[in-house]
């Protein structure tokens, strides 16, 4: 068993050092192996630390086994562990990035009273009156008129936009920032969205044009979810 | 086998009662059978101004608890054969009926009747519940104020989950010209825009109806109102009749060209 194959390929690159780590023996061997090849690699105590990339391949990690590993290495000198990179994902959290990356369409009109609440962008076809309330923790794209309260980014995705064929909004949530309409009367705006801007720390209202240049991510939504 | 419209709007004091008697009036004078339900368990209006207070015996309530039959609580209208009320109670509260035993009167009157009208109660807790069970259509009622217009969306939302209920329709009543020629009333437009349901009709503030109203005498009963055409084409439009849009056409288009002879005088 021992030494019939190598567990552990290690790689030098100019980012620091990564390790492929065979995704077909079990954990503890894998542990085992992991311990005798980083104890032999002696490192002078002058020399700077070294960020260890971690490649599972196929192998899935539970939060503590990856608690565990990441222990391992940190007690090894001079070596800091960067990023435990596998290709696998369990079910649930592949359903939770698909459903965070879809656009839902919902073809209604939320009325007062009523809250549609979504999981990823969603794309109203219909309007918000007032009193009615739409969230997502995506985008909202309002193909209609928006009347009521739009909230985007739910819980906390700063970067989330509201965008409207017409807007008059009695509020605009973005992630933890509200603003509200002014308490004077006036007229709504076409073809507008309402995004965060983190200079003047507060939500503005402009024109669409503007999200090519401040939002690029909005076109690919895999490219999002992988940036986190 | 008749048709049961549920006539409400969420909102309180917008014209429910008024409605509900002027449409039941309208539809007798072509000569339909109709059938007012007053559903405002407690706070009865309908019988005053239909103008039958005195005539009531029985009520919905003593239907749905059995001490009488249907047709013994029914009152005819005193001005039409083919017109008759069932009266609220007024003694006891919402809670003593049920949308089953609504269903099971309403079911009973269609039999008989052309058109039941179920007058609504204000809200949208236990007595908009009953008075929606057993309706097959609703009629929406808003005035042209901003509180109103946002019940009524309220209500619309709710209408649409029932599943034996049609889309609404909607009424616009107390439209006052000058207030919206001046800009400080919603204009119909506007409110249908927001609601996005079909119009059913407008009607124009009047005192006629309110002095009517008092006599207990449904102001669509005389001709030559403003008001009582109102209510007139809005029955000639739940009959189905071909015309009905093109007598709303006609009626907005009076009533810009009031708002434009007005215009260009002041």
């Amino acid at each position: 068993m021992a030494g019939s194959k190598q567990l552990i390929t290690i790689k030098g690159t100019r980012d620091g050092l990564t390790l492929y780590i065979d995704d077909s023996c079990s954990f503890n061997e894998m542990l085992t192996e992991l311990e005798v090849t980083l104890s032999t690699n002696h490192v002078a105590e002058d020399e700077p630390m070294i960020t260890v990339t971690i490649q599972l391949g196929n192998r899935y990690l539970h939060e503590n086994q990856e608690e565990q590993l990441r222990e391992l290495i940190r007690s090894k000198n001079k070596l800091v562990v960067q990023s435990i990179e596998s290709n696998v994902i369990p079910k649930k959290q592949a359903l939770e990035w698909l459903e965070d990356s879809e656009v839902k369409v919902i073809n209604k009109v939320v009325r007062s009273g009523q809250v549609i609440e979504v999981q990823g962008d969603v794309l109203l076809i219909g309007d918000v009156n007032p009193g009615g309330k739409i969230m997502a923790s995506g985008n909202i794209f309002v193909m209609g008129n928006l009347r009521g309260v739009a909230h985007a980014g739910v819980p906390n995705n700063r970067e989330a936009v509201i965008a409207a064929a017409y807007m008059k909004p009695t509020q605009l949530r973005i992630a933890d920032y509200i603003s509200r309409s002014p308490d004077y009367e006036t007229e709504g705006v076409y073809m507008e969205c309402g995004i965060i801007d983190h200079e003047k720390e507060k939500i503005i209202i402009d024109r669409l044009q503007i999200l090519a240049r401040k939002r690029p991510d909005i076109n690919g939504f895999e490219r999002r979810m992988i940036h986190g | 086998m008749g048709e049961a419209i549920v006539i409400t709007s969420g909102k309180g004091g917008v014209g429910k009662t008024t409605t509900t008697a002027n449409i039941g009036t309208a539809l007798a004078l072509m000569e339909k059978k109709v059938c007012l339900i007053d559903t405002d368990i407690g706070l009865r209006n309908l019988d005053v101004v239909m103008g039958l207070e005195n005539r009531i015996i029985y009520d919905i309530v003593d239907v749905i608890q059995k001490r009488c039959k249907l047709k013994q609580a029914l009152i005819k209208d005193k001005r039409f054969d083919c017109l008759y009320l069932l009266p609220a109670a007024q003694t006891s509260d919402k809670s003593d009926l049920t949308p089953e035993g609504m269903e099971a009167i309403v079911a009973e009157l269609k039999q008989e009747y052309d058109y039941i009208l179920i007058d609504c109660p204000a809200g949208i807790e236990q007595g908009y519940k009953n008075a929606v069970a057993g309706a097959d259509k609703a009629i929406v009622v808003t005035t042209p104020e901003k509180s109103s217009v946002r019940d009524a969306d309220r209500i619309i939302g709710l209408l649409e989950k029932e599943e034996n209920v049609e889309p609404p329709h909607l009424i616009v009543n107390r439209i006052r010209n000058h207030m919206v020629k001046n800009g400080d009333m919603l204009d119909v437009d506007e409110i249908v825009q927001i609601l996005s349901v079909e119009l059913l009709g407008i009607v124009a503030d009047d005192d006629e109806v309110i002095k009517a109203s008092n006599h207990g005498e449904p102001v669509a009963f005389h001709p030559n109102t403003k008001a009582s055409l109102a209510y007139r084409n809005i029955a000639r439009r739940i009959l189905g009749e071909t015309v009905p849009l093109l007598s709303l056409e006609e009626e907005k288009g009076m009533f810009a060209k009031m708002k434009k002879f007005l215009g260009m005088r002041s």
